[in-house]
């Protein structure tokens, strides 16, 4: 249980063990926290995997038409048309705006297409010959170019909940295999100290009090004696000086034991109510973890 | 009468077309190349036509770029020794066919120039048919009037210019202009110098040939710009080439159509056009589109022109075959290299 090994290097006193109550429930807290997150982005994570899938399949369809049509185009065109496509672009027609989405605490990047139907400038490109085809081209490359947004919006997502789901997971598993358990030794450890030292203390007590009681009955003994001595009246008179000083002193003395033997008895109950006390709160407290 | 005399100077040039115009592939090559499984296979199967070792000094994997490359290359190479072999009339025929060649690239140097792109990475991109020597000077102008001035008074494009001087700045849309305008110039300049200097069944042929040419251009334009509010019906009718089948009676409907179907009526009552529409409209898409057509129609004019003895339009035609053909090889190409072989039929093989 209290194995030396795997606790942590605390002084076993009440204080740290009430500390030590308070860590346990804030571990055992944030791990069902933990773990509920790291289950809603691993769902989250399969949805997307399955979205990259779809969408990585569609791309392959897509970019095939597109290809083929720019070859339409070649075809149609005759020439190289690429190089006047290039310089009579002027305005972006497809923008995206970056989001982000909030997922269980992570933002996830999401990119939305946009076109602006407005812009247009290969109106002119192919008047004389394959206009068609070029429109033709320009549409399914836009849609060629939707889906890589699309798809690259996923990969981020796929790419950063990776990584926010194994620093998750790594750490529930640290909380449930190394804090938890550690803390748990640690509580068990300083319990088992505090008996000791209660139990230390109970026999320490005892033996104080055996002592006391010997001490007594010596006393007690002794007086018997003197009084003894003093029934015969007739030897020393210097004793009978004495004697009422000696009397006086063990009068004082007295009652300063009976003092000191009440708290003595009051310590010994207290101890007694205390180790009672402990262990109900002990009792209680497993419930509240039982409970919590 | 005109055959008499003909050989004395073009006899050599006909003939090498016509060796030429043998060369060209059947529809048997064509159904080899598109049982090809890769670009390889491919280059074997062209190793066996006139285009023998195009690809020998080529090293490294193949793509359609690098095959249509070669392929263009043997063509000029081939134009150039005709331009070489021509004399008198003959070369001012080519000098005419390079024109059409010459205004691409100046649009495409101007839209260099406006964007301020390096000259040399523009220079590679123009078109070797229609390369001049002041070419590269053209990048200095900023306007048209100087462009006009400086460097184009000088080239053979001069007196296609004359009328596009209105356009002051110069921005894309204005460039696009320009071309179509300088191509309808050419065009209907081309047409006046055959009419001026050709001898009959040469006439004919070439006639038929550009007035096909200039109705394509036509409709093109009239289909292309249907749904673009800044070309007005007269800049429209000022790019529609004076000239074809359609010309007069229905360029001003023409200018003025707002939807695909008005055109489709009005090309339809040219008999030779009747099948643009009915069939693209069966299969839209998937086999035969628009452009498909032109070039089908094109094909089989040019075939036709090679029936006719001792003429100058076989070279027209030639040239025309010949770049369907590096255009069909490409499209075979691209359709092997893509994996899209239910479309790979698409190419146009009339001999």
């Amino acid at each position: 249980m209290s194995g030396a090994g795997n606790r942590e290097q605390v002084f076993p006193t009440r204080m740290t063990l009430t500390t030590m109550k308070i860590k346990l429930k804030g571990a055992q807290q944030g791990h069902s926290l933990l773990k509920r997150k790291s289950e809603a982005l691993t769902k989250r994570f399969r949805e997307i995997t399955q979205r990259i899938d779809e969408s990585k399949r569609k791309m392959g369809r897509v970019m095939q038409t597109a290809a083929f049509s720019l070859a339409e185009v070649q075809y149609a065109v005759g020439g190289n048309v690429a190089y006047q496509i290039q310089e009579s672009v002027q305005n972006a027609r497809f923008k995206i705006k970056a989001k982000q989405e909030n997922v269980s605490g992570v933002y996830l990047p999401t990119f939305d297409s946009e076109i602006n139907e407005d812009i247009n400038d290969f109106k002119l490109t192919g008047l004389g010959r394959g206009g068609q085809q070029v429109q033709k081209a320009k549409m399914v490359y836009t849609r060629a170019v939707e889906t890589l947004v699309e798809l690259a919006s996923l990969q981020t997502a796929f790419i950063i909940l990776d990584e926010v789901i194994k620093v998750t997971n790594r750490r529930v598993n640290a909380i449930e295999h190394v804090i938890i358990p550690r803390t748990e030794n640690t509580i068990s450890y300083i319990n088992s100290e505090l008996d000791e030292l209660d139990r230390e203390e109970f026999y320490r007590l005892k033996k104080v009090q055996e002592k006391k009681q010997i001490n007594a009955e010596a006393e007690e003994a002794e007086k018997a004696e003197k009084a003894a001595k003093s029934a015969k009246p007739s030897e020393k008179e210097a004793d009978s000086e004495e004697s009422p000083e000696e009397a006086t002193s063990e009068e004082q003395s007295q009652p300063v034991d009976t003092t000191k033997q009440l708290d003595d008895e009051e310590i010994a109950k207290e101890v007694e109510q205390l180790e009672v006390g402990e262990t109900q709160d002990l009792l209680q407290e497993k419930e509240d973890d039982v409970i919590f | 009468m005109e055959g008499l005399l003909f050989n004395v100077n073009n006899g050599y040039v006909e003939g090498v077309v016509r060796g030429y115009r043998n060369g060209l592939l059947v529809s048997n090559q064509y159904l080899n190349l598109t049982q090809c499984d890769n670009l390889e296979d491919l280059k074997l199967q062209l190793s066996s036509t006139d285009y023998g070792n195009f690809l020998s000094q080529h090293n490294g994997p193949l793509s359609t770029s690098i095959i249509r490359d070669n392929l263009s290359k043997k063509l000029y190479q081939e134009f150039q020794y005709l331009k070489k072999q021509s004399s008198g009339k003959l070369s001012k025929f080519l000098d005419f066919i390079t024109y059409g060649y010459m205004i691409d690239n100046v649009a495409l140097m101007i839209t260099g120039t406006i964007h301020e792109r390096d000259r040399s990475e523009i220079l590679e991109k123009c078109h070797p048919l229609g390369w001049f020597d002041t070419l590269p000077t053209l990048s200095i102008a900023t306007d048209i009037e100087s462009l006009y001035s400086t460097v184009l008074i000088d080239t053979p494009l001069a007196p296609f210019f004359k009328d596009c001087l209105s356009a002051e700045d110069l921005d894309d849309l204005n460039i696009e202009i320009i071309r179509n305008k300088l191509f309808k110039n050419y065009l209907e300049s081309f047409i006046e110098f055959i009419e001026k200097e050709f001898g009959q069944p040469d006439k004919e042929i070439m006639l038929n040939l550009l007035n096909f040419e200039s109705d394509k251009r036509v409709i093109n334009i009239a289909l292309n710009s249907i749904n673009n509010s800044e070309l007005t019906s007269d800049i429209k009718l000022s790019l529609f080439p004076q000239s074809g089948k359609l010309y007069p009676l229905y360029h001003n409907q023409l200018s003025n159509i707002d939807d695909p179907e008005q055109l489709k009526t009005i090309v339809s009552s040219i008999y030779e056009y009747k099948e643009l529409f009915n069939e693209s409209q069966d299969n839209s898409g998937s086999s035969r589109n628009l452009e498909d057509w032109f070039y089908l129609l094109e094909m089989k004019y040019c075939k036709n022109a090679f029936t006719q003895q001792f003429t100058l339009s076989t070279i027209w035609a030639w040239l025309r075959s010949k770049e369907q053909e590096i255009r069909n090889i490409t499209w075979i190409a691209e359709c092997i290299a893509q994996n899209q072989k239910n479309r790979i039929d698409n190419y146009i093989a009339v001999y």
